[in-house]
């Protein structure tokens, strides 16, 4: 019975949803407050009825309720505790209930922190989530409902793809989806914005610290997948360009750009129109990214089965959100223009730079990823685009942002004078050249794109510290403003990830060969020693379990268990790679195939990359600039309108 | 003008996905362009004895299954039990393709694991694989007595499978001849 409740709570969800969505937009318009006051417990409502339904799906996975088909393909009773919880989004329905739960979450976080704003468009704001939210509850109801039965009852369970089992499951999806269903909340205010007419730039502040939010959480979502596939897949690989990865990577390089361009707009008015755009895209993007991924329209045939009905509902939620929020631009925003002018030497035009290159890059990833799907129906064949596109296509496009950065930073608003700013930048720019140079003496072996890479880090690296620097010299007090230091931490970041990745691409050395119990491999200085295998059990699995010993100048630095597990219900066997994790190297041996019958020769895969953990160490400064800056206090401040109140809005105070 | 660009764009994103739907429809419908082609030509040597050989040809006239494996090949060593339960019922005769592997790597690897095969073949350079159109292992044809593929699994066989598509249609093709 109890299962069936949490369907129940899911429809319940899904009036109020209705609710939300019709009667506080029906109130801004004909300023019935009683009707505008509902979005606030609407909100909270719908929110409980979706955690009910949510916690009832995992009892059902604690409890081992095998009569629930979703739980019987998905769980096993030999699965350890942990991993029941984690198993309850690791398959369509649950990970779009897990969506859905984050949305409301979210929606219930606006109506709870957003008093400050006007009463009308923060009502507005409320409805457009309670329409989001309406769109995906039906699609969950209808397409993809998890508490569906199985009749007869299943005995056991199928138990959870191995690759799933995982602390990185565990932690991966729900932070992923933070990201992108929170860039809902930054969509939501620009649609508020635009039906409003004549809000002007002020959504833009009360939006900004919602979108900083969800843009670090996406940050990091993306950078534990990254990191998840590194150890778990067992090829040393940590980025593969395939669409699931650029399906979360498109809304955050858009994201990027609109969180730079609301500050423009913020605080100089300019860009207005392209924030709002940069606003409704990004969240499109996810609705894309979602798309492409449930779908199955871009899954190869290895993948898990696709299903056409659940692809033509997403499509025509997508038609419906998308399409109708660009109709709503294109009709009201010519009015929204304002915003002074700027010179060619200016922070604007940085920004700008900025802007543009992001946004060519999620272009570009996005023509990537869907070209193969144009090829195909267009009957040219099949193809697929790889690392070689994306690569030069990154490679190239990051050299403008990331020479614009530092010179961005300094430049003052409106107008500069190149003078003052090669003026400041004069010693950034030759540490960083010096920086660059040393490393490529060192390590040859790096290449002349490399050690570019390695110099541009730096030169981000060290622009932002000078600027700091140079903000407490003219200063003269010790406070940095909370804003700067985001910014600088972000920016630290973006330099640290850049030396990691140029470092490591280059440098890493990887061999796979034939081992008997007792040989020994040497790389970069590291003698690797096969000591035999032996077998190990875990609650679901036996493994066979290879030990390394790993030495260095006949001094031990490491012991590597790297195992070949074979899980019983499924029949299939997965590798899971040793690591010996170091702040500028790591080493990592994975076993792959025996090679002969008593198990003493082993197929193994030896790599040294160097610098690997600087690429999600970037991506943790970066995340944590993003929640600093959006903890600014400024931002806590009653949020007024500076513009003369709107007509609707005296109405609604009139009545 | 240029606020409608956004929409149109979005428009021309549309279609080209209602495409790709149409498209991943027709893909579950028509999994292979081999499916009702005759078997691609082959004349292979036996993995265990390289001086006798087997070609199509001496195939025809009975329903076999075409399985295609390594020992590099991990989802393999996966479905071996299913491969190695429908030999056991007898119901078809199954050619275990041994495809750009060493001899000594696939025999150890059947010893290890059991041999479920009826034949195996060895596809050194594996030519025969890209005739079929293989692009990872392991793949499966189900060929009837005329020569013709009539079935075709993608990756790793599942007992499901077996039961519901391949031997369904050797029981229709063994009541027909």
């Amino acid at each position: 019975m109890t299962v069936e409740l949490g369907q129940i709570s899911l429809l319940a969800a899904l009036l109020t949803a209705f609710v939300l969505g019709l009667l506080p937009m029906i109130g801004t318009y004909t300023g019935n407050r009683r009707f505008i006051a509902v979005s606030t417990s609407a909100s909270l409502l719908q929110c409980l009825l979706v955690i009910i339904s949510f916690g009832i799906l995992t009892a059902a996975f604690v409890f081992q309720d095998f009569s629930v088909e979703y739980v019987a393909r998905n769980s096993n009773s030999l699965l350890p505790m942990g991993y029941r919880y984690s198993a309850v989004w690791s398959a369509h329905e649950g990970s779009l209930l897990l969506w859905e739960l984050i949305l409301t979450i979210w929606i219930a976080a606006v109506a709870l922190f957003s008093k400050r704003l006007p009463e009308v468009f923060r009502a507005r704001v409320l409805a457009v989530l309670g329409w989001i939210s309406v769109g995906f509850l039906l699609f969950i109801l209808l397409t993809s409902n998890p508490f569906g039965r199985l009749i007869p009852s299943a005995a056991e369970g199928l138990d959870l793809n191995p690759l799933l089992q995982d602390f990185g499951l565990i932690v991966h999806p729900p932070l992923l989806y933070m990201g992108y269903v929170g860039f809902s909340v930054a969509f939501a205010f620009a649609v508020a914005a635009l039906l409003g007419g004549e809000v002007s730039r002020d959504w833009v502040r009360w939006s900004r610290p919602w979108t900083l939010v969800a843009w670090a959480f996406l940050t990091i979502g993306i950078a534990l997948g990254s990191w998840w596939a590194y150890y778990e897949l067992g090829w040393g690989g940590y980025w593969f360009w395939d669409p699931v990865e650029n399906a979360s990577f498109m809304p955050w390089l858009v994201g990027t750009a609109l969180i730079h361009s609301q500050a423009v707009t913020e605080k100089r008015g300019a860009f207005g129109n392209w924030t709002l755009l940069l606003a409704l895209s990004t969240f499109s993007l996810s609705l894309l990214g979602t798309f492409l991924v449930r779908s199955g329209v871009l899954t190869s045939v290895h993948a898990f089965a696709s299903d056409p009905t659940r692809g033509i509902f997403i499509l025509a939620y997508l038609g419906v959100v998308v399409g109708g929020s660009l109709t709503l631009y294109a009709a009201r925003a010519p009015k929204m223009i304002q915003g002074g002018g700027f010179a060619g030497v200016s922070r604007e035009t940085f920004l700008l730079v900025n802007n543009l290159v992001f946004a060519v890059l999620a272009a570009m990833v996005l023509t990537g990823t869907l070209y193969p799907l144009l090829i195909d129906a267009l009957g040219a064949g099949k193809i697929s685009v790889g690392p070689p596109y994306f690569g030069l296509l990154f490679t190239w496009l990051l050299i403008p942002i990331v020479l614009a950065l530092p010179i961005g930073i300094y430049s003052r608003w409106q107008q500069d004078s190149s003078g003052r700013l090669s003026g400041m930048l004069r010693w950034p720019f030759l540490i960083s050249l010096m920086v660059g140079t040393g490393v490529w003496i060192m390590q040859p072996a790096i290449g002349f794109v490399s050690a570019a890479g390695v110099t541009g880090g730096a030169w981000v690296i060290v622009g932002s510290l000078f600027y700091v620097g140079h903000l407490l010299k003219k200063k003269s007090s010790l406070r940095i403003p909370a804003s700067v230091l985001a910014m600088t931490l972000a920016h630290v970041g973006m330099g640290v990830f850049l030396i990691g990745l140029s470092m490591t691409s280059t440098l890493s050395t990887e061999k796979h060969l034939r081992m008997d119990a007792g040989d020994k491999y040497e790389m970069a200085g590291y003698t690797f020693e096969f000591l035999g295998t032996s077998i190990v059990r875990g609650p679901n699995y036996t493994a066979d379990q290879g030990e390394f010993v790993v030495t260095r100048n006949d001094r031990e630095v490491t012991r590597l268990y790297p195992q070949k597990r074979e899980y019983a219900q499924r029949g299939n066997t997965m590798t899971e790679a040793a690591i010996d994790p170091g702040f500028t190297r790591d080493l990592y041996v994975s076993l792959g195939e025996p090679l002969d019958q008593n198990g003493q020769a082993w197929a193994v895969r030896i790599y040294h990359k160097p610098f690997i953990r600087w690429i999600w160490l970037g991506a943790i400064f970066i995340m944590s600039g993003g929640f600093l800056a959006a903890a600014n206090k400024r931002y806590r401040r009653k949020m007024t309108v500076k513009q003369p109140a709107t007509a609707k809005t005296r109405e609604v105070t009139a009545s | 003008m240029s606020r409608i660009f956004p929409l149109l764009g979005f428009a021309l994103l549309v279609v080209l996905l209602v495409v790709g739907l149409k498209i991943a429809d027709r893909k579950t419908n028509l999994p292979s362009p081999l499916i009702d082609k005759p078997v691609p030509a082959f004349d292979l040597p036996v993995l265990a004895s390289p001086e006798q050989r087997v070609s199509k040809e001496s195939l025809l006239g009975k329903p076999y299954l075409v399985n295609f494996w390594g020992s590099w090949c991990v989802t393999c060593r996966a479905e071996h039990p299913v491969v190695t339960e429908l030999a056991k019922r007898n119901a078809v005769y199954i050619v275990g393709m041994n495809f750009r592997d060493e001899t000594e790597d696939a025999m150890a690897w059947l010893k290890r694991w059991g041999n479920p095969y009826d034949v195996s073949l060895s596809d050194f350079d594996g030519r025969v694989s890209i005739d079929f159109g293989v692009y990872a292992a392991p793949e499966t044809f189900l060929v009837d007595p005329s020569g013709t593929i009539v079935f075709k699994q993608l990756g790793q066989l599942t007992w499901e499978v077996v039961e519901n598509e391949i031997l369904p249609r050797v029981a229709s093709m063994e009541s027909g001849n």
